[in-house]
């Protein structure tokens, strides 16, 4: 589903050229559960922004879905963005004034989807991820935990089939990300493909395959056979 | 299992229902997001609209007094009726530098008496005032005003009737009865009583006899609409014609409006035969109708409207500049709601509309706001001043007002949306 090949992202800082990836090759199949890791600033997240085309890479090339993203306009982008890819983040990026329904039908507003639509499948995706009480509350009126779960229903009302997730636990307390954690391994035995960025190993620990980036390039690259159990006997 | 997350459904079958219904939904969706944006800023927003507010509140106003001033003037035209001809001399500027002044003749009325079927209510006016070169008095007090010699058609021709005494009559002109009626003013003026009919006035070294007083007129632009004396028209000729040539005005009825045109070429090929004009030569006069008078005059108080207005009008830019600024703030504190908007899929022309249509509606708020206010500040300063017209809102002051307003907006919002609309989505989420 993602291909990636000899992808190269450099920043200009000043005079300065900083090499954020640098030769990243990788290849993610349909339904792998994915964790980006890496100390920070080793461009875990860079990585990430590109997959979901949120930034463009200075070389290389990627196809998303066989087909290739490199010289698609702004608004392509936009439309890959809001066709293919749910994005989840650690300051989850909510719409403070808005309520959970209308935040989660945001997406849907760029598709041209009609109204009562809209609002029908938000609370669809707000009951997906245990939310059908809170329709109406505002994210100030949330816990950090239910904040996260309304975000991941935003990812998840478009129906895309790639689900990202930069630092998705970073902000909440160790139970609420296992809470979190385990709603992913549920999206994923659904069939979503995901990928999630953390440093922290006790998350990267839920995930079936780890790629470790460091300096921008990929350094590790490991299946693991049952990710849960075997978090669990490490811990015990 | 749920089927919201199932992958498989990644590509749903056609949700969208037409890219026209798409559109509009989005539009609706821009025009939503924008009140609630304009609601949750309350003072703020009322503080950008200030300026379109103030702008379209003056130019409303403006536009209502001086056309409320000119639809009174244009009815007082219109009592003179559309069947009524004025003809008049006209000089051109160049003869009259060299001073040439051209004239109707008293035989030129009596050329148009006998020569014109058709007509009625010939009404000569001849301008007594200058040629008299004497003042009028009642004793110790003097006034100055125009004096005209006219005959008893005059009231009828013109709508104005006497309040106390009587009008001029058919014998009065016959016999050259040396008599007058007074304006009003020039009845305060000679400090005259309220009814002074009977009493005697000097013009001159002439004496008069008043034998009426005329309805008051009011003013027009400050100018005084009374102050005026009228006699009879074979006595103002008798008195003033034998030193210099009196200039003449005309005014007589058309019987029938659909002759007005034909009457028209009647008069002015008499004019030109009785004045010995050859053909290609300009005419020396003028056949107007009250129609004319009543256009020309509507022209000048529409250029006198437009040119205010769009000197007011300007202060509705500064408005504009106003919103501007605060849409270019906005757009800054918004940076990060943009670069989420982006991040979830948003086009660039859906952000562009968005910040567009907050600019638009908050000018058109501030317009019909505006125009509110206009509206009745015109009333309160129409009120203030007396014997100043009721103030006139023309529609097209209204609609134009609000298209206006819109147009600042798409004006001035259009560089704060595109600014908006070109952040790059990854900087803008992770603006600080």
């Amino acid at each position: 589903m993602i291909e990636l090949r000899g992808i190269g992202k450099t920043y200009r800082l000043g005079k300065n050229e900083f090499a954020a990836l640098a030769d990243v090759n990788l290849t993610i199949a349909r339904k792998e559960f994915v964790a980006l890791t890496g100390a920070s600033g080793s461009g875990k997240s860079t990585l990430m922004n590109l997959v979901g085309c949120l930034d463009t890479p200075t070389s290389g090339s990627y196809a998303l879905d066989n087909a290739s993203v490199a010289g698609l306009s702004d608004n392509q982008l936009a439309r890959v963005r809001n066709h293919k890819v749910g994005f989840v983040f650690q300051n989850f990026y909510l719409m403070p004034r808005m309520t959970s329904v209308d935040n989660v039908a945001q997406p849907l507003i760029y598709r041209g989807t009609a109204p009562a639509v809209r609002r029908a499948r938000a609370i669809e995706a707000l009951t997906r991820v245990g939310l059908e009480e809170r329709l109406m509350h505002k994210p100030n009126e949330l816990s950090g935990g239910q904040r996260q779960r309304v975000a991941i229903a935003r990812a998840l009302v478009g129906r895309p089939e790639l689900l990202l997730a930069d630092e998705p636990t970073g902000n909440l307390d160790s139970k609420t990300a296992e809470e979190i954690m385990a709603l992913f391994a549920d999206l994923n035995a659904e069939g979503h493909t995901l990928i999630v960025v953390t440093h922290d190993p006790g998350v990267a620990s839920h995930c079936r395959r780890i790629i470790r980036l460091h300096d921008g390039r990929i350094v590790e690259d490991r299946e693991q056979s049952s990710s849960r159990q075997s978090l669990h006997e490490a811990h015990s | 299992m749920s089927t919201v997350s199932a992958a498989s459904e990644a590509n749903p079958p056609l949700e969208n229902g037409g890219r026209l219904q798409g559109t509009f939904y989005a539009a609706h969706e821009c025009l939503r997001s924008a009140v609630a944006s304009i609601r949750a800023h309350g003072l703020r927003s009322f503080l950008t609209m200030l300026g379109v507010i103030i702008g379209v509140a003056s130019v409303i106003c403006v536009i209502a007094l001086v056309q409320g001033l000119s639809q009174t003037i244009t009815q007082q035209f219109e009592g003179l009726g559309s069947s009524t001809l004025t003809l008049r001399s006209e000089t051109p500027q160049q003869d009259r530098m060299r001073g040439k002044i051209n004239r109707l003749r008293p035989t030129d009325l009596d050329e148009l008496r006998f020569r014109i079927d058709d007509i009625s209510n010939i009404t000569p006016l001849v301008f007594a005032g200058q040629r008299f070169g004497a003042e009028v008095r009642n004793g110790a007090n003097v006034a100055n005003g125009q004096l005209l010699g006219t005959t008893a058609n005059f009231q009828d021709v013109r709508r104005i009737f006497p309040r106390s005494g009587r009008f001029l009559t058919e014998s009065d002109d016959a016999s050259r009865r040396r008599v007058v009626v007074l304006g009003e003013q020039m009845r305060k003026d000679l400090k005259l009583s309220e009814d002074p009919v009977g009493q005697f006035i000097q013009i001159g070294s002439e004496w008069f006899k008043v034998v009426g007083v005329m309805e008051s007129l009011g003013e027009i632009f400050g100018q005084n609409q009374d102050n005026y004396l009228l006699m009879p028209y074979q006595t103002a000729l008798a008195v003033t014609g034998v030193i210099t040539q009196p200039d003449l005005w005309i005014s007589f009825s058309v019987r029938d409006l659909d002759n007005v045109e034909s009457v028209k070429e009647r008069v002015a090929s008499l004019m030109r035969r009785l004045h010995g004009i050859n053909p290609g030569q300009a005419d020396d006069f003028v056949v107007e109708s009250a129609d004319t008078l009543a256009r020309t005059f509507r022209q000048i108080s529409m250029t006198v409207t437009f040119v205010v207005a769009g000197i007011v009008g300007i202060s509705l830019v500064v408005g504009g500049v106003g919103i501007m600024n605060i849409m270019l703030v906005s757009v800054t504190e918004r940076t990060r709601e943009i670069g989420i908007a982006k991040a979830l899929g948003a086009p660039r022309q859906f952000i562009l509309m968005q910040f567009l249509i907050e600019a638009v509606v908050l000018a058109v708020i501030g317009g019909v706001i505006g125009i509110l206010i206009g509206y009745g500040l015109s009333y309160a300063i129409a009120g203030a001043i007396p014997s100043f017209p009721p103030p006139s809102v023309p529609w097209w002051a209204v609609v134009g007002s609000c298209a206006f307003s819109a147009l600042i907006g798409i004006t001035f919002g259009i560089l704060p949306a595109s600014k908006a609309a070109n952040l790059v989505p990854i900087d803008a989420l992770r603006y600080e």
